[in-house]
């Protein structure tokens, strides 16, 4: 029914901003004076399309994976909260006053908690739920603040009528109120989004929830942030100085290279896909935090040109990062395990998931003919065209925040190799050799249409694009259609056809052909393929524990980038003999950690416990010091009533 | 009757509430404190129907009939029988020593008479000049509570302070809507029942109504 619901939002917003419509309705309900607005314009109908087609194929991935739970938990609770999850999520986006819009938030992220926690014997899982609620509620509180800032100003501090989109809408923000709010909302959204510093809870959430939520949690949740930053900055506060640009891009930058280096270190499945949520908001905030760099220098082309790159990755993050999030549940599913370094030779037992996971791992790796690099492509050109700006501090910042994307893309793509090699490739590394199946066919069709949109993006990037061009038409008054389709349907060029093209379509078959004439050389000739038994240099009794494996793999970069992170390494010989020449047993132990873990949050914690304890003294347990506090406060408001 | 006699009668009444304020907070007998309560509030219960004859607001008579069967009847049999079923017979006790207690009062006193100096000069009502009385009141019922261990005494004290809201009302402004004072007396008739039940439950959980006991219950940190 969720599959159904979902399937005609896609329609709807779908419809929308193919027409580039926007609709209102003001609901009679909220409360008094403060009624509900709902309006559906491109940018919301734009978010709409992704977050109904990823929860499309959740929930008929849901239909399988659900039936893991069966028998030895109820599933009521996920079920129902799945729903409000989903609901509070094409609400947020709906919203058109500020009002609705805390409720709708408030709604989704009270459901997501509940979605978190959903196997809540873990201590894991609750520590986990608990952090996200915190993380989450500072941020709504700046949301809130933010919003209560913008619709003082609109109405002069005078009543509550600027609460609607529309009475900010009119409004002339001054400067210093417009960055006070801007700055607030930037920081909550941020939360919400896992930007680096506020990413914490995010690796620790996504792991624990079921994988069908953790898909849609990283693919489409986060998204609604990206849309409440979009929504604010360029619909109601629309004119800003260009630091407001550069303060989301460095943020976008650091996100991206940190999200993907812890990414790196992670062993467990949805741990590293969740570090590459926080990769890919920081991608996608590149793009926005470019966009809102030109607009603020009045060069709407180029400014469209980086919008459409940062949607056209919302879109396409939320497709692969469903789709790697329900292919690491397949494959938790099956061999009920999440550490990379208990698996390994999934791909003969489980062939499909293996290529739909291939296919989101090359998706993610920015790698034609997938729709990952089409989005990467693009906001390559906005970088690579900005030398055109007028202020020299930027244009100094902006060529380094190419080199930084390029890096982040080649680590995604060291990463990805590392997580499907070490779980698809080799042989089971586990201890025991545990019984896997693939999985059902609801699951599998859920990745197979995710897999397929991904394809689709990919290799023909420009319909797309044509399709979501309103957006930027209405935001920052330009669109690229005209000259990214100058050539045609084939070819998707941003600004000019002599600086850069791509042709979907053309790669795709050229890829197509090179692997079939692969195939042809390999698969085609007289002798059939040997499997022998592998060469194990002249020592004796290989075993499946000397595989290369995930930490062996991220080694030497974890050698390079060690500064960014807090390792302890240890490393215990236990001797035979007496003597260190004759080791019976070697203990290894790496612990990596967050550093941001350290530096920001410990201090954060300690002192907010430390007000607490002070706080607690005020709690004596006698009555007559409580009634002698309240007597206080009745003298000294008397004194001070004049 | 003149309305200046009135006046002199209502400050004179005043004087008397004033002074069975301060004699709860010298009183170190229980006995003797509940009769200086019963005598607050016959005094205020005279006093609004003076008020209400006066400034013709009948209502004020249900009230000071009100005030009468609660405060000087009702409340004083309850908290009587409620110290004979617990055998209540010791003094009370103090935290601050009573002349010191004493010293703060009537510093409270002047501070009302300060605070109100404004409201009097602004006021045309004949019961302005009580204003200063009433806050002083409520303030004294406020400081017995603070001052007395006893949970007895805080009762009293609550319902001294309710005598002192009462009377700030009808000085202030010929007295609240009917229906707010029915509703308040109501709430201070449950409040009356309510007490009495927590001290039986007070009493067997400690042993003894001194509410120091109740420290007990705090958090340990």
């Amino acid at each position: 029914m969720t599959a159904i619901a979902s399937l005609l939002m896609v329609a709807a917003g779908g419809w929308t901003v193919g027409k580039g419509l926007t609709n209102q309705i003001i609901l009679p309900i909220g409360l008094p004076d403060l009624l509900f607005h709902l309006r559906l314009d491109p940018l919301s109908g734009f978010f709409l399309t992704v977050i109904g087609l990823l929860s499309f194929f959740v929930s008929i991935y849901s239909l399988g994976y659900v039936k893991g739970f069966l028998g030895h938990r109820s599933i009521t609770t996920l079920v129902i909260f799945y729903c409000l999850f989903i609901a509070g999520m094409f609400m947020v986006v709906l919203a058109d006053d500020a009002l609705f819009f805390l409720i709708s938030w408030e709604v989704m992220a009270a459901a997501s908690y509940f979605l978190v926690m959903f196997e809540d014997e873990k201590i894991e899982n609750r520590r986990a739920a608990f952090l996200y609620m915190i993380v989450a509620h500072v941020g709504a509180i700046a949301i809130l603040l933010s919003f209560g800032v913008l619709a003082g100003l609109t109405t002069g501090f005078q009543g509550f009528s600027g609460y609607t989109f529309d009475a900010m809408r009119a409004t002339r923000f001054p400067l210093g109120w417009a960055t006070a709010a801007f700055l607030l909302s930037f920081f909550g959204f941020a939360a919400k989004a896992g930007v680096i510093p506020l990413h914490v809870w995010l690796p620790e959430a996504h792991p624990v929830a079921p994988s069908n939520v953790s898909a849609l949690m990283s693919g489409v949740m986060l998204k609604t942030a990206i849309y409440g930053i979009v929504r604010i900055t360029f619909d109601l506060i629309k004119v800003f100085p260009w630091w407001w640009g550069a303060i989301v891009l460095v943020f976008g930058l650091v996100s991206a290279v940190l999200g993907v280096l812890y990414a790196l270190m992670q062993h467990d499945l949805k741990r590293l896909l969740a570090y590459h949520s926080v990769e890919n908001i920081g991608i996608i905030l590149i793009g926005i935090g470019l966009s809102m760099i030109f607009t603020s220098f009045q060069m709407p082309l180029l400014a469209a040109l980086a919008l459409t790159a940062g949607l056209f990755h919302t879109m396409n993050h939320a497709m692969f990062k469903g789709l790697l999030f329900m292919g690491a549940g397949a494959v938790l599913h099956a061999t009920h395990e999440r550490n990379m370094e208990e698996m390994g030779g999934l791909i003969h037992k489980m062939p499909w998931t293996a290529a739909f996971f291939l296919v989101g791992c090359i998706s993610i790796s920015a790698l034609p003919p997938f729709n990952g690099f089409i989005s990467e492509w693009l906001t390559f050109q906005a970088f690579l065209l900005s030398p055109s700006l007028p202020n020299p501090l930027l244009n100094l910042l902006i060529p380094m925040g190419a080199a930084l994307l390029a890096l982040t893309g080649a680590l995604a793509a060291a990463c990805f190799v590392k997580a499907f090699g070490v779980t698809f490739l080799g042989h089971w590394r586990g201890h025991h050799n545990p019984n896997v199946h693939e999985v059902g066919w609801p699951m599998r069709i859920g990745m197979m249409l995710a897999a397929l949109t991904c394809l689709g993006l990919g290799v023909l990037p420009t319909l797309f694009i044509e399709w979501m061009d309103v957006i930027s038409e209405q935001l920052v008054g330009a669109k690229i259609a005209t000259s990214a389709t100058g050539l045609g349907w084939m070819w998707l060029t941003p600004i000019a056809h002599e600086r850069a093209s791509y042709s979907g379509p053309i790669v795709f078959l050229f890829i197509m052909a090179v692997v079939v004439l692969a195939y042809i050389f390999l698969h085609v000739r007289p002798a059939a393929i040997q499997r022998v038994p592998i060469w194990d240099c002249g020592f004796e009794k290989i075993n499946q524990r000397m595989q290369y494996n995930a930490t062996s793999f991220s080694m030497p970069i974890r050698r390079i980038f060690g500064f960014f992170f807090s390792i302890k390494e240890q490393v215990r010989m236990v001797s035979q003999y007496g003597h260190k020449a004759f080791p019976k047993k070697l203990h290894y132990h790496l612990r990596i950690r967050d550093l941001f873990w350290g530096w920001l949050y410990k201090p954060v914690i300690e002192v907010s416990f430390w007000v607490s304890r002070k706080v607690g003294k005020l709690q004596q347990g006698r009555i007559q010091v409580y009634l002698i506090y309240s007597f206080v406060t009745i003298i000294i408001l008397l004194v001070f009533q004049g | 009757m003149h309305t200046n006699l009135a006046a002199q009668i209502n400050s004179f009444l005043a004087a008397m509430i004033l002074l069975t304020a301060f004699g709860m907070l010298v009183q170190r007998r229980m006995y003797g404190l509940i009769h200086l309560f019963a005598w607050q509030g016959l005094f205020l219960s005279i006093s609004t129907a003076i008020v209400g004859f006066v400034a013709g607001a009948h209502h004020l008579y249900i009230s000071s009939i009100l005030t009468l069967s609660l405060k000087v009847i009702l409340l004083p049999y309850i908290l009587h029988v409620l110290i004979q079923r617990l055998k209540i017979h010791k003094e009370v006790e103090t935290i601050v020593n009573v002349p010191m207690t004493m010293l703060i009062g009537i510093a409270l006193v002047i501070f009302s008479y300060h605070l109100t100096a404004p409201v009097r000069e602004l006021s045309t009502l004949m019961t302005r000049s009580t204003l200063a009385v009433a806050l002083a009141t409520v303030l004294l019922g406020l400081l017995m509570m603070i001052t007395r261990k006893h949970a007895v005494t805080q009762i009293i004290g609550f319902l001294a302070m309710e005598n002192g809201l009462f009377f700030a009302a009808t000085s202030a402004t010929y007295g609240m809507p009917l229906v707010v004072e029915l509703g308040v007396a109501l709430d201070i008739l449950i409040a009356a029942f309510i007490f009495g039940i927590f001290f039986f439950q007070i009493h067997t959980t400690f042993d003894s109504l001194d509410i120091e006991q109740m420290a007990r219950l705090k958090e340990e940190d």
